[in-house]
């Protein structure tokens, strides 16, 4: 399979430009009678759904929740870059392009990523118009604040709130067409299944999780926005019902995966406080400007601390090792997300780890504190430390926040071209559920930025140029095809009910976490790679023997959906195994022990990875086939990262 | 610690459900609620029960899902909480805990602890936005926005869909809900263009969902995770009369 | 003409009803509890039955008299079908709820209170309204006005009852409560909410909610230990 990027020729500044004219379009009159699918209401679905009403298509949009209000874009704290360059400080379409590409570690296509940077401006704009509430200055124009991995103040925000604004805004535009009749909603939906056709993406199979109906749904394109799949962790800053279900089954039909291996660990997560967790809960990155990082310099004091002998306030200044300004000395505790995050891990590997678990780092704001005064600290963090005190109990005035690295999105996802398009013709993926512009490590602010550039701003042009050549006949839900495909996910159900194993789902889960984490977590080497390997494949197996899911298939059943995800998250963790096995360098999201400098950072290797690699399904339980996509870099050189 | 625990089970909508005492032993007070009730969840399935089924996602404050009115209060004793961001810490060892869907007539059992909430999307629908398409629209910083203005608008947006406010309202009223998105848009010049057909509509969408009405007690605001302000309830009202009798919606 | 209709069976439009009503009672109660002070004037009477007199002569009186009734019933009226429609809103209720956590006894019960102001109002109006309108009453000659009924004897009479006295007392404590609440919710009904004037508002309401009721409670106390 040769992979082709479609990346427009000519130079970068005026690919899309040149793109935007030479797509076909559809006849506003046609549009009206071509349907489309898109499976998730979050910012890249919600956006999708409701531009393409707007033109005419007529929509179908899938959730699993109860509202589209409720997707997990709605979590997103810090905000979301734009290069409008609103506060006069050197920002450019051309510096956004660049310091996303070199925060993805030059593993994403230039000409997406120069796309993405040039449409951000209009996303703002697009956001203003529909009443998002974005913070403002005293003058009544736009406030910007500054975010990791950036020189410039791009980035706009609501508050701690910027996912939950913004998402807000595209789902009153998804409501809009709802009302116009333009988009059909299909809320507590979980597609199941994608329906090809003569090879191309025709339909999906979806249940309806209230009454347990197994639903055929017929289009014309089926657009995935479905998000990442940072749950296959099981504890990560996902929602608990956060999935890979979608992406997966269009993977087993033939789309590629590509990078799963790239993950982004958060370095400032409330930690673990025991085998109950359901979820983590991430803290602003902001954090890290006033806060310092630091565990005792001896395993004694740590062991101490952990046992609850003494406390944080008991070790004295001499005694604390500030690890991250002792070995970064001019980013200090600023240094990017995956460094900071390995870095804690270091520590805690070596025994210096607080909390009762021995798995968490401290972060002080002393100093801080006695610097800027209480009521500074507290108009900056006022509500993150309420948050922490709600959470854990403890008061961050007082006694030093304790942090812990954690699962937080998935560069990798879905193969797509520059229009968008899987490899799968008819079949599209938006925001985090592709894997297309963030590289191997996605900078902050940009998840937002990302998702709603695809769904405003890419898929209205560019499925217009598939659909144009296309018959408008209506789909056929009795073809064959959709038989197999329901009656697959029939026999997938009644299987997974009729084996009434002894253990439940989340503890299946639960163990798979473990195993991703400790093996395919914040680093990796080639042995435990394969030992994990092993284990998921015997755990996979284990699973289909061994679970236990209660209640019947025709009515709510909780236990139900989530075992047919987990099975997902057993095929696809083998998967981002095999993938980081087969990446035999460092870079971003992804960090081989093998592979480091000196100085225990990453060392890419450009000659032989620097491509995207694309996983082909052949079969459960078989290999899947590697294909590469050859990342080609004509504006930008490529350079080692340093925060020394 | 060990608590005792009284869930209301309730098949389907047609069942007529009924309270199950269940016990969990054990509970870190560092759980969150909804973590205990992992626990619950993880015992029935063992024991070949069949779990409770609560809505819940995010887990930590923000998606809205989860819903539970805990020993007689929308989403338990601490305020400006939901239920997912409250921890055990806050019960006692050998409590009884009483747990409870919201109960409204437009908020239907659905299984268990689960109610329907599509009421507040219809009423979203009704009119709770922009009439603006992608594209072709200012710069955003064409129209200068007080900062004041933003800010209030903000908090009013602030609302996460939850419906805490019509399950602790005695007359089970949205009105703190469709308050807060009326304000919002009626706060902002982007959405001034469409105040007055947006607050009928509205607020007749509210009625046809069977809501009840506002009696000023202030439980909602009591009881919002996120803390919506009464404020909004008078601007829904001012707007509403403005509109009604100034419209040229006959 | 549509939109009235609507506008008026909407549940805000409906609300809109009861504080405009609210509201314009409240201006009565002024009004009711300014002219009775004439009963603590010592002159036998006569400044109270003179304004007894104007009250049930003057024209622009008839008219206030009239838009009293209305309001009266559109009071009463208009609480009752909102009482039903919200009773239907939560057709199963709690196994246990804990509502004043978040609110006052009073703001969730003013169905109840008003309930027992409107049975007290019945017996109010029956002691002194209707036998005014009938003509129960005896009659009076001042040299200075010349002929008036005599409500004043209507009033000591009554109140020399201590039964009376105990149960207009107690209304009044229902009022207090009532109003402790509809003072500051029918400005809020109305929109009339502002940074500045809310708290006014709050602070005037209460002080109304304590002063009116516990004015119209001396009277009948005064009257009973004068009468004694």
């Amino acid at each position: 399979m040769k992979l082709d990027s479609k990346i427009p020729e000519g130079p970068l500044a005026e690919k899309w430009t040149k793109h935007k004219f030479n797509v076909k379009l559809v006849n506003p009159a046609n549009k009206r009678k071509y349907e489309i699918i898109v499976v998730g209401t979050g910012l890249a679905g919600a956006s999708a759904a409701a531009s393409l009403a707007e033109l005419g298509y007529n929509v179908k949009a899938f959730c699993f929740h109860d509202s589209p209000r409720r997707a997990h874009s709605i979590a997103a704290q810090g905000g979301i870059n734009a290069a409008k360059n609103y506060q006069n400080d050197g920002d450019s379409v051309y510096r956004l392009f660049y310091d996303t590409i070199k925060g993805g570690d030059y593993r994403s296509r230039e000409g997406n990523v120069y796309r993405l940077a040039e449409v951000s401006v209009n996303i703002i704009d697009q956001c203003v118009a529909q009443g998002v509430p974005f913070a403002r200055e005293y003058g009544g124009l736009l406030d910007n604040r500054s975010f990791g991995g950036a020189q410039v103040s791009r980035t706009f925000y609501a508050k701690g709130q910027t996912g939950q604004q913004l998402l807000i805004g595209a789902y009153q535009a998804l409501s809009r067409q709802v009302t116009n009749g333009k988009v059909k909603l299909y809320t507590r939906s979980e597609m199941l299944d994608l329906v090809m056709i003569d090879g191309e993406a025709r339909g999906i199979i979806t249940r309806n999780l209230i009454t347990g109906k197994i639903e055929r749904h017929g289009a014309h394109a089926v657009i995935l926005a479905s998000g990442g799949y940072g749950n296959v962790f099981y504890l990560s800053t996902n929602a608990m019902g956060s999935n890979a279900t979608a992406a997966w089954r269009a993977h087993r039909r033939g789309a590629l995966m590509a990078n799963p291996c790239y993950t982004q660990i958060h370095p400032t997560c409330i930690p673990v406080s025991g085998s109950y967790q359901s979820k983590l809960t991430l803290m602003s990155e902001s954090l890290r400007n006033d806060g310092r990082v630091w565990v005792p310099k001896t395993k004694e004091l740590a062991e101490r601390i952990r046992k609850g002998e003494i406390t944080a306030l008991d070790i004295k200044e001499e005694d604390r090792d500030y690890y991250l300004e002792r070995r970064y000395p001019s980013f200090g505790n600023l240094v990017p997300r995956d460094v900071a995050s390995r870095n804690a891990k270091y520590v805690c590997d070596e025994g210096r780890g607080v909390a009762p678990t021995g798995l968490a780092v401290y972060l002080d704001f002393a100093d801080a504190i006695k610097r800027d005064g209480r009521d500074t600290i507290e108009a900056r963090y006022g509500n993150l430390f309420e948050m922490y005190e709600k959470i854990t109990g403890a008061n961050p005035y007082e006694v030093p926040m304790m942090i812990y690295p954690a699962v937080h999105y998935t560069m990798g996802g879905l193969w797509v071209d520059y229009n968008l398009m899987t490899n799968i013709p008819g079949l599209y993926a938006l925001g985090e559920a592709n894997f297309s512009d963030h590289g191997a490590n996605r900078l902050g602010a940009s998840a937002l930025m990302q998702g709603l550039a695809d769904g405003y701003f890419v898929i209205p042009y560019t499925l217009g140029d598939y659909i144009a050549g296309k018959p408008n006949t209506k789909t056929d839900i009795n073809h064959p095809a959709f038989e197999e495909a329901e009656k697959g996910i029939r026999d997938m159900i009644s299987k997974l009910l009729s084996i009434k194993g002894k253990r439940t789902v989340d503890d299946f889960h639960r163990e798979l976490g473990h195993i991703m984490w400790e093996y395919c977590g914040m680093s990796r080497n080639a042995e435990g790679l394969k030992k994990a390997r092993g284990m998921v494949r015997a755990l996979r197996e284990e699973f289909w023997k061994d679970v236990n899911v209660g209640g019947s298939s025709d009515e709510l059943n909780m236990s139900l959906e989530k075992a047919s995800r987990v099975a997902d998250f057993l095929e696809l963790g083998e998967l981002m195994i095999v993938d980081a096995l087969h990446r035999e360098e460092s870079c971003g999201g992804h960090f081989r022990e093998e592979y480091q400098t000196e100085e225990g950072e990453a060392l890419r290797n450009d000659d032989e990875f620097s491509y995207v690699a694309a996983w082909e399904f052949k079969g459960t339980n078989q290999d899947e086939v590697l294909h590469k996509e050859e990342l080609v870099f004509e504006n930008v050189k490529l350079t080692q990262r340093s925060y020394k | 610690m060990n608590l005792t625990l009284k869930v209301w089970r309730q098949k389907n909508p047609s069942d007529k459900g009924g309270f199950k005492t269940y016990k969990v032993n054990d509970i870190s007070e560092h759980m969150s609620f909804l973590e205990m009730m992992d626990v619950l969840n993880e015992q029935l399935a063992v024991a070949g029960e069949e779990p409770v089924h609560f809505d819940h996602d995010c887990r930590e404050g923000i998606c809205g899902s989860c819903s539970m009115y805990i020993n007689g209060r929308a989403h338990g004793p601490q305020k400006l909480t939901a239920t997912c961001q409250l921890h055990m810490r806050h019960f006692n060892d050998g409590e009884t805990i009483t747990i409870e869907p919201w109960r409204a007539r437009a908020f239907p059992v659905v299984k268990d602890l689960v109610v329907d909430r599509s009421a507040f999307d219809r009423i979203i629908q009704s009119g709770g936005y922009v009439s603006v398409n992608t594209g072709g629209v200012p710069d955003a910083n064409e129209i200068p926005v007080p900062k004041q203005i933003a800010d209030e608008a903000f908090s009013s947006a602030e609302c996460i869909s939850c419906g805490a406010c019509v399950a602790a309202c005695k007359n089970a009223s949205a009105m703190l809900f469709v308050s807060a998105k009326v304000s919002q848009l009626a706060l902002l010049p982007q959405g001034k263009v469409e105040r007055k057909s947006r607050v009928e509509r509205m607020v007749a969408q509210m009625d046809i969902e069977g809501f009840g009405s506002c009696t000023n007690t202030g439980a909602c605001t009591a009881e919002c995770p996120k803390g919506i302000s009464q404020e909004n309830i008078a601007r829904i009202n001012r707007e509403y009369y403005n509109a009604k009798f100034t419209s040229d919606n006959v | 003409m549509s939109w009235i209709t609507q506008t008026f069976s909407s549940t805000i439009g409906r609300k809109l009803l009861v504080a405009a009503s609210g509201l314009f009672l409240i201006i009565f109660l002024i009004g009711h509890v300014s002219g009775n002070f004439l009963l603590f004037k010592d002159d036998g009477g006569q400044a109270f039955n003179e304004y007894t007199q104007f009250m049930t002569t003057n024209q622009l009186v008839q008219v206030v008299r009239w838009l009293t009734y209305i309001s009266i019933l559109t009071h009463i009226i208009v609480t009752i079908i909102l009482t039903i429609h919200n009773k239907k809103a939560r057709p199963v209720g709690y196994a246990e709820a804990h509502p004043s956590a978040n609110s006052t006894w009073s703001s969730r019960n003013m169905g109840l209170l008003g309930t027992l102001i409107a049975v007290f109002l019945v017996i109010h109006l029956g002691n002194f309204w209707y036998k005014m309108k009938v003509g129960e009453v005896p009659l009076v000659t001042y040299e200075s006005e010349g002929t008036l009924r005599d409500l004043y004897s209507v009033v000591l009479f009554s109140f020399s009852n201590l039964w009376y006295v105990i149960l207009y007392v107690v209304m009044m404590i229902f009022l207090a409560l009532h109003l402790a609440h509809g003072f500051r919710s029918a400005f809020q009904t109305l929109g009339w909410r502002h940074k500045k004037y809310t708290p006014i508002i709050e602070k005037v309401g209460l002080a109304f909610a304590i002063i009116v009721p516990l004015l119209f409670a001396i009277m009948p106390v005064y009257i009973y230990i004068i009468t004694r």
